[in-house]
C-alpha cells in the first residue's frame, strides 16, 4: 500500500538501525511524545533496534489517557440523562471514571454513540431536534480543529441541541512541565507529527532553546520513528538542540493555517488538569465566551464536579516517562485492559496496554 | 463449487406469503395458530423442502454411517442484516457448516431457530430465507428442523438466527487444539479481514474504489478433500470474530504450545489494509466468516497447500507459520520489519481510536 509500505520497509529500518549504532557513543534518554509512536515502538519492537545506550521514555501524548478522571464523570452524569445523545470517539467508552465507563452507561440504556467526527454528531442533532446531543471533545491540536468546525458550523446554522464537552489539552505546556520537573531525564523529544500537521513547529523552537534540548518531528511509522531517532540521537552527539522537521511528506512549519485559525475563533487557551499529572497552566483550549451556548459543561451545570483517581495508580509518572509501566505495583495484575485502574490501560496508544499487548507480564520481549 | 453460491430456482420465486396482507411479521405469527402455521408452510417448510423437514414430526430423525458424530450451535444477531457478499441468512448457515468442518465432519444437516421482532418486513424474511436455502444447498446440507418465535417490537433486531448442525467424522483423527505438535506447519487459507471490514464499511458509510465483500462462504467443502487426501490434519479453527490472532492464541493455550508466524506472509488486501489503518484497526484481529488455519505435519505441509490452492476458497492460502515448542502458551511474530513480538488477546472488541 502506497505511502505505508516504504515506511515499514525492512531494509530501510536495518541501514537507520546500523546509522544510529554508527553515531552513538554516548547514553542518552529520549521521549516520543505521542501515544501513536509509543504504540508503534512496542508493537514493531523498535526499541529493540537501538543500541542498549538509548532509554526511550513514553510521554503524555495519548489523548484518552490524559483526561482526567472528573470530565469522564461528566462524561458519564450527561450520558446518563434520557434527553441526551452522547456521541465520542470509540476508545473514550471504555475509561474508568470515579465508578463507571461509559460502556456501562450505555448497558444501562443511554444513548451512546461511537462516532468517527464531531461532524457526525452535528448530524444527529439536526436529524434529532427534539433531544440533546453532546459530542465528548477530547485529544490535542490534532483534534481541535474538528471539534471548532463543530460548534462553527452549529453556530452558523443556528443548531441550539448540539453542545460539546471539551477536554483538549496542547503539547507544548506538556512538554515544559516535563522539562522543569526536577525529576527530568528526558534529553531529547520526538515530537508528534500529526499535532504538528496541524500547529506546525515554531511554537517548539523556544522551548528547544531555553531547555538545551533537541526536537524532531517525528511521523508513525517504524521507518519514521527511525529516521527521527537518527537525527535527535546525532543532535545530541553534536551538542546541537534544534528543532528538525523528520515527517517532511506531511508536517510544514507553519502547519497548516486554516485549521489553527478555526481553531483561535472558537477556542481560548486555559488552565487544564491532566489525569496522574495535575493541574498545567495554558495547557488546554476551552469554548470562548461567544460560543458558551455550546459547550456542555456550562449548559449542564457541571463545572464544580470534582473527582479522585485511584491512589495506586501511577499513570502520572509513566505519561511524565518518569517510570516504565512494568515499575508499577499493580501492572498486569489489579490493572489489566479488562479491569484498567489508569487510562494508559485503556487505549491502545496508552503505554501500559501497549506494554501488556505486545511484552506480556513474565514472558519474552 | 465456486466461490459464491449462484442463485438457484428459489431466488426467482415469490414470497409465498401475501404481502398485501401482511407486509410485516405480527405478534400473531408466532402465537401457534393459523397465522403462524401459514407461515412455517408456506415460508419455511416449501423454501427448505427435504425428507426430513416434511415429516413434520418434532423433530428430525437422520440416518448415519458409521463413525462419531458432530454437534455444534451458534446465534447470529448481525447488523446490518445485509451486507456486500451475504446477509444474516446465509452467515447463519456458513457459520454452523464451517463449525462442524472444523471438527472433520462431514455436514449432515442443521436446524433453524428464528427469532422475529414484531414488524419485521416479510419481503426481508423471505430474502433471508431463500438465502438460508441457497447456502444449505452449495454446503449440501438439509436444514431439517426448526422454530418460530415473534417479540414485541423493539425487543428484537429484526431478525435473529439461530442454527444448530450435525456432521459425521469418518476418519479416525483427533482434530483438537491437543493435537498440534512441535514442528507442525500452519496454513492459512486466504486474505484475512475481509468480513469485518465489509460489515464495518457498511454501518459506517465507508466506501472503496472497489466494492468490498464479506468472504463469507462454506469451507466444508475444500476441508474435505484434505482429509479425503489423507493428510494427518492436527487442528483446524476457522476464524471468526477475534480474527486470526484470537483463534491461534486460543489454540496456542488450550495446546500449551508456543505457535510463530510471519506478518509478511500473511495476506490482507489493499482495501482492508487501507481502512484498517484508517481506522485504528489491526487486520489479524478483524473478523472473517470464510477463512481458517489447519495444522499439519511438515511432511504433509506442501500437498495440503496444493489441495488448498486447488480449490476456490483456497487459492490464495499459503504457509504462515509453525508450531515452534512445547510447554508455553504463547503466539509470536515476526514483524515486517523483522523484529518479533507477542500476539496478545485483546480484551473487548476493536474501537475506532481518536488520531
Amino acid at each position: 500500500m502506497k505511502f505505508v509500505d516504504e515506511y515499514r520497509d525492512p531494509q530501510s529500518a536495518r541501514q537507520l538501525q546500523r546509522a544510529i549504532a554508527a553515531v552513538t557513543t554516548r547514553a542518552w534518554t529520549i521521549m516520543e511524545i505521542c501515544g501513536g509512536q509509543t504504540h508503534a515502538i512496542v508493537k514493531y519492537g523498535i526499541d529493540e533496534l537501538l543500541p542498549d545506550t538509548i532509554t526511550l521514555v513514553h510521554g503524555p501524548g495519548c489523548p484518552v489517557c490524559v483526561t482526567p478522571v472528573e470530565m469522564i464523570d461528566k462524561a458519564i452524569r450527561i450520558a446518563s440523562r434520557p434527553d441526551v445523545i452522547f456521541c465520542s470517539f470509540g476508545d473514550m467508552l471504555r475509561v474508568p471514571g470515579s465508578s463507571e465507563d461509559l460502556f456501562s452507561v450505555k448497558a444501562k440504556g443511554g444513548d451512546v454513540r461511537i462516532v468517527y467526527s464531531p461532524l457526525d454528531a452535528l448530524a444527529a442533532a439536526r436529524e434529532n431536534p427534539d433531544r440533546q446531543v453532546v459530542f465528548f471533545g477530547v485529544g490535542f491540536e490534532t483534534t481541535a480543529p474538528t471539534t471548532a468546525m463543530a460548534i462553527e458550523q452549529a453556530h452558523q446554522l443556528g443548531i441550539k441541541n448540539l453542545s460539546l464537552l471539551i477536554s483538549h489539552v496542547l503539547v507544548p505546556p506538556a512538554m515544559e512541565a516535563i522539562l522543569s520537573s526536577p525529576e527530568n531525564r528526558v534529553q531529547g523529544f520526538l515530537a508528534a507529527g500529526h499535532v504538528c500537521t496541524v500547529m506546525g513547529y515554531t511554537e517548539y523552537e523556544p522551548i528547544a532553546d531555553r531547555y538545551r534540548v533537541p526536537i524532531v518531528v517525528t511521523g508513525f511509522e517504524p521507518v519514521d520513528i527511525l529516521q527521527g531517532l537518527y537525527l535527535c540521537v546525532k543532535q545530541l552527539e553534536d551538542g546541537r538542540t534544534e528543532v528538525e522537521n523528520a515527517y517532511a511528506r506531511v508536517v510544514r512549519r507553519q502547519g497548516n493555517q486554516p485549521a489553527r485559525e478555526l481553531i483561535q475563533k472558537i477556542f481560548c487557551v486555559v488552565r487544564r488538569k491532566w489525569r496522574g499529572i495535575g493541574d498545567i497552566s495554558g495547557s488546554g483550549l476551552g469554548v470562548r465566551e461567544e460560543y458558551e451556548a455550546f459547550d456542555a459543561e456550562k449548559k449542564f451545570d457541571l463545572q464544580d464536579l470534582e473527582a479522585q483517581e485511584p491512589p495506586e495508580c501511577i499513570a502520572g509518572l509513566v505519561l511524565q516517562g518518569a517510570k516504565r509501566p512494568q515499575e508499577c505495583p499493580v501492572f498486569a495484575t489489579r490493572c489489566t485492559p479488562e479491569h484498567p485502574l489508569g487510562a494508559p490501560m485503556v487505549s491502545a496508544e496508552g503505554a501500559c496496554a501497549a506494554y501488556y499487548r505486545y511484552r506480556n507480564v513474565g514472558q519474552e520481549s | 463449487m465456486k466461490d459464491k453460491p449462484t442463485s438457484n430456482p428459489a431466488s426467482v420465486l415469490s414470497c409465498p406469503i401475501p404481502i398485501q396482507q401482511y407486509p410485516y411479521v405480527l405478534s400473531a405469527h408466532g402465537g401457534g395458530g393459523k397465522l403462524m402455521h401459514d407461515l412455517v408452510q408456506r415460508m419455511f417448510v416449501s423454501t427448505f423442502k427435504n425428507p426430513e423437514l416434511q415429516t413434520e414430526h418434532d423433530g428430525a430423525v437422520v440416518a448415519v454411517s458409521q463413525g462419531r458424530l458432530a454437534f455444534t450451535t451458534d446465534s447470529y444477531v448481525i447488523s446490518p442484516l445485509f451486507f456486500p457478499g451475504g446477509d444474516i441468512g446465509s452467515l447463519a448457515v456458513h457459520g454452523t457448516v464451517n463449525d462442524l468442518a472444523m471438527c472433520g465432519a462431514r455436514p449432515l444437516c442443521l436446524s433453524a431457530g428464528f427469532i422475529l421482532e414484531e414488524g419485521f418486513a416479510m419481503k426481508d424474511l423471505w430474502r433471508v430465507v431463500v438465502s438460508m436455502q441457497e447456502a444449505a444447498q452449495t454446503a449440501s446440507v438439509h436444514i431439517v428442523t426448526g422454530d418460530t418465535k415473534v417479540v414485541e417490537k423493539g425487543k428484537g433486531d429484526g431478525v435473529f438466527i439461530n442454527t444448530a448442525g450435525v456432521g459425521v467424522i469418518e476418519h479416525d483423527l483427533e482434530i483438537v487444539p491437543t493435537s498440534i505438535r512441535e514442528g507442525d506447519v500452519i496454513l492459512l487459507s486466504g486474505d484475512v479481514g475481509r468480513h469485518g471490514i465489509a460489515i464495518m464499511a457498511v454501518r459506517e458509510g465507508l466506501e472503496f474504489e472497489t466494492p468490498l465483500e464479506s468472504d463469507c462462504a462454506p469451507v466444508a467443502d475444500v476441508v474435505m478433500r484434505l482429509l479425503d487426501a489423507g493428510i494427518g490434519v492436527h487442528c483446524m479453527r476457522d476464524l471468526t470474530r477475534g480474527g486470526l490472532s484470537s483463534a491461534l492464541i486460543e489454540i496456542a493455550e488450550k495446546a500449551n504450545m508456543h505457535i510463530h508466524i510471519e506478518e509478511e506472509d500473511i495476506p490482507v488486501t489493499s482495501e482492508v489494509r487501507g481502512a484498517c489503518e484508517m481506522l485504528g484497526f489491526d487486520p489479524l484481529y478483524v473478523a472473517n466468516e470464510g477463512r481458517f488455519v489447519v495444522f499439519v505435519p511438515a511432511d504433509s505441509a506442501h500437498q495440503a497447500l496444493t489441495i488448498l490452492n486447488s480449490h476456490p476458497l483456497g487459492r490464495d492460502g499459503c504457509i504462515i507459520g509453525h508450531v515452534s515448542a512445547e510447554g508455553r502458551s504463547l503466539v509470536t511474530m515476526t514483524s515486517k520489519i523483522g523484529t518479533r513480538r507477542i500476539v496478545d488477546m485483546l480484551s473487548g472488541e476493536q474501537l475506532p481510536r481518536i488520531c
